[in-house]
């Protein structure tokens, strides 16, 4: 057992570290944040050129990396800067899909992806799916040798910049099948998709998707006709680590404030942290940020494994990671008093971050669910 | 022992209710039900409904224009008012400056200051905290040095709640620093008009401003402003928390609250079903549910036991560290339940004759900053931690 990262992870991580340590420090980012587009163009072309795209995926498909543990590495730095750059919506998602499932003409997207020339968003969940991934209304109708699509897809992280989504659509059964599910490649500017672009009360972009009698060509549809059920899984198993590995960081970051600020702020004449009743509680957070951590190790080192592990995995992790992030968040703000509560000071919009990750494929209770049915089908 | 309401407190909550339907202004419950921001004008509107009623001072004696309520009446009266989604009233005139005036002003003060609290003229804000003295509050700086038939203060206030619309600051004040902090500390009435005062704005982490910074520059303040003894403001200062304590237990927010979550959960669906049928989110809910309904019989057995008036003591701080709990666990779960749709927030969307649809179901867009921003709730008025200290001591005597 070794539980260091290898060379070349070690340095990407040290890449990644120092450019958000004196690249995007919290003013840069609640600068970006602030602007209408939402992201930083030039940020985004000094990642990708910093190689940070390519590192999440695999060298076949034209990356440098793609496992578990590059995913953990880059994820938990972005984590640390609370990044708002599509990394996920882009590489993880849309291009992960593409690269499980893209024929030779799709495939060839993903070195623009990886560059940082083309922004891609995976238009999946809808108003009533909540975290199921199974249940897709939007539907596609064959006519002629294309497709015409209807529905309203809603909450697409990145949704707001994509120039191209990857939308998931019914092509048969009922509501909730994993079977009929089929994924199609549609360009933004497509007659027919509207899109409703905001941000979100964390600081990052989305938007909702409106097909209206989208019709596309044979070739937007990606992999197999209502078999890509399996693909969308692992896509999302892939983001769910990257999100817990991104909680990970911004709970890291939010820890050493808060035990900073438990050293330096006195009160009745001592540091708080002189406190028992706040020593025990830091000491709380210390163990659980690194149950965190194990819970995201775990995960990682079994993304590349058969689905079963895989997916329990995945699970148990963003679980724990719901649950240790809540209370992180909760007890930071709490131990940071009136101070906590402020826009001005970083920590509160780490806090934030790291509660609203527990909205995004699968709260704590969708994941303790599904672990318990992963487990009993074992 | 009777659980029930006695008849006459029946017809109480009947009249209540009556008012509540005939005098609630439509477009402010509509407000409140969206969480859309009140502006200064809809806080001023709603005290004014209530003056006219003579139900604004719920906490004084009926001889200052109070109602002379009984604890059960204020339960009846708060609860009705949260379901019927009334704005809360602005308590600092009312549910704190008002009690401590009574208790401890001259009575040219209270003949002074009372009625324009009720009245509206004189809004008040708060000025306990300081940037270096929040839980130690006895610690605090802002100097106030005697000259002549005035004061010259000079410090810092700070979290100062809706200070950009006061008129009047209540503030605890420095007057010896040659003795035990607590021994040193006054009760100044500052109008905030006076020169040499500055307020400037604190951003919450939802972006909202609803507190401020307060400087004092030499800033004249005449004798007669003093509550009280000079060096003895601490004593009022305790009294005036214990009330504010009591208030923010809130039960009522929570039972309104808690309604609103069912009304969500029920429509929220989790595959293809209601949310409400979910045993997980379920599960989350009943347990609220019945610590609500446990702490809603300690709330009234804590004022029970003050009945006839005056503040309840230590126990005051077992219904703040309850009362906030639940609140915020109220906040969580109604954020949960929204699912990824917690996520949109456009801040604009909160101020009235936005018109743009909603992103989601209508009622999405205040819930996750309404989460952030009530995390607030266990720490001011003495944060939950200071309140454990109380109970320890006070209480326990440990
Ligand atoms: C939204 C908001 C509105 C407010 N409105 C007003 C207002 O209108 N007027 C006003 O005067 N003030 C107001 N306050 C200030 C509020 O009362 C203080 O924030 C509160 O008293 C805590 O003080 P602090 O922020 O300095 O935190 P600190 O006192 O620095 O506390 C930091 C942490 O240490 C803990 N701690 C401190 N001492 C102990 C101890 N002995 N044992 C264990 N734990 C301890 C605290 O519980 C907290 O978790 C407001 C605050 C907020 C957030």
């Amino acid at each position: 057992m070794d539980f260091n990262h290898n060379e070349d992870r070690r340095m990407l991580e040290n890449t990644l570290s120092r450019y958000v340590r004196e690249q995007y420090d919290f003013e840069t980012r609640m600068e970006i944040a602030g602007t209408d587009l939402g992201y930083s163009a030039q940020k985004w072309a000094e990642m990708a050129e910093l190689g940070i795209i390519g590192a999440l995926f695999r060298e076949e498909d034209g990356g440098f990396g793609g496992h578990g543990f590059d995913l953990m590495v880059v994820f938990e730095q972005l984590g640390r800067g609370i990044v708002v750059e599509p990394f996920l919506s882009s590489a993880i998602l849309a291009g992960g899909l593409i690269a499980e499932l893209g024929n030779e003409t799709q495939k060839a997207m993903i070195d623009d992806v990886i560059a940082g020339g083309k922004l891609l968003a995976f238009a999946h969940g809808e108003p009533t799916s909540r975290y199921t991934l199974s249940d897709v209304t939007t539907t596609a109708t064959k006519s002629g040798d294309g497709w015409v699509l209807n529905g309203h897809k809603s909450v697409v992280a990145g949704g707001d910049n994509a120039d191209s989504f990857i939308i998931s659509a019914r092509v048969s059964g009922d509501r909730m099948d994993e079977t009929g599910i089929a994924l199609f490649i549609i360009d933004a500017g497509t007659d027919g998709v509207e899109r409703r672009q905001y941000g979100t009360v964390d600081g990052y972009g989305a938007a909702d998707v409106f097909l209206r009698d989208v019709t596309v060509k044979a070739d937007a549809l990606l992999g197999e006709d209502g078999g890509a059920f399996a693909a969308i899984e692992k896509a999302t198993a892939r983001a769910v680590l990257a999100l817990s590995a991104e909680a990970l960081g911004a709970m890291e970051v939010v820890k050493d404030m808060t035990l900073e600020y438990l050293r330096t702020r006195n009160q009745f004449g001592v540091p708080i942290g002189r406190f028992q009743a706040l020593q025990h509680r830091m000491a709380d957070l210390l163990m659980e940020v690194e149950q965190a951590r194990s819970i995201v190790i775990n995960a990682a080192g079994a993304l590349d494994g058969d689905r079963l592990a895989r997916e329990k995995a995945v699970s148990a992790a963003k679980n724990l990671i719901g649950r240790v992030g809540r209370l992180v968040a909760e007890e930071a703000i709490q131990m940071h008093g009136g101070i906590g509560m402020t826009w001005e000071f970083s920590m509160p919009h780490y806090a934030k971050r790291i509660i609203m990750l527990d909205h995004m494929f699968g709260d704590t209770d969708h994941h303790m669910e599904r672990f318990i049915a992963l487990s009993s089908a074992a | 022992m009777d659980l029930n309401y006695s008849e006459e407190e029946y017809a109480f909550e009947a009249k209540v209710k009556q008012f509540l339907g005939d005098k609630l202004p439509k477009r402010l419950s509509d407000k409140v039900k969206g969480n859309i921001r009140l502006t200064k004008a809809d806080m001023e509107e709603w005290h004014s409904i209530l003056n006219a009623e003579g139900w604004l001072a719920t906490h004084w004696p009926a001889i200052y224009g109070g109602t002379g309520w009984t604890p059960v009446q204020m339960h009846i009266f708060e609860e009705a008012c949260s379901a019927a989604n009334a704005p809360r009233t602005v308590p600092f005139g009312l549910g704190m400056l008002g009690p401590v005036l009574i208790k401890y002003g001259t009575e040219e003060q209270k003949e002074h200051y009372l009625p324009r609290i009720l009245d509206g003229t004189d809004w008040w804000c708060q000025g306990y905290s300081e940037p270096g003295s929040g839980s130690d509050l006895a610690s605090l700086k802002t100097r106030a040095v005697r000259e002549g038939d005035h004061y010259v203060v000079n410090g810092q206030k700070t979290w100062t709640t809706l200070g950009q619309y006061a008129d009047w600051i209540f503030c605890l004040v420095r007057t010896d620093t040659e003795c035990k902090p607590q021994e040193g500390i006054s009760f100044l009435l500052i109008d905030m008009n006076t020169p040499g005062i500055e307020v400037r704005p604190i951003i919450t982490l939802d972006g909202e401003h609803e507190v401020n910074e307060v400087f004092f520059d030499n800033v004249k303040v005449p004798v007669a402003n003093l509550v009280g003894e000079e060096n003895k403001g601490w004593t009022y200062a305790k009294y005036l928390l214990t009330y504010e304590r009591t208030n923010i237990a809130g039960v009522g927010a929570s039972l309104n609250g808690l309604e609103h979550l069912k009304v969500i959960a029920r429509e929220q669906q989790k595959d293809g079903k209601p949310l409400i049928e979910d045993p997980y989110f379920a599960r989350r809910m009943a347990e609220v549910e019945i610590d609500l309904d446990a702490m809603k019989t300690t709330n009234l057995r804590v004022l029970a036991a003050v009945q006839g008036g005056g503040a309840p003591g230590a126990e005051s701080s077992m219904l703040k560290i309850k009362g906030t709990v639940i609140r915020q666990e109220l906040n969580d779960l109604t954020r949960r339940a929204l699912g990824p749709y917690a996520m949109p927030y456009v801040h604009e969307a909160l101020d009235e004759g936005y018109n743009e649809p909603p992103i989601g179901p209508e009622y999405a867009n205040p819930v996750s900053s309404d989460y952030f921003n009530n995390r607030k709730l266990s720490i001011f008025g003495g944060s939950n931690e200071i309140q454990r200290n109380i109970i320890s001591k006070m209480i326990l005597g440990l």
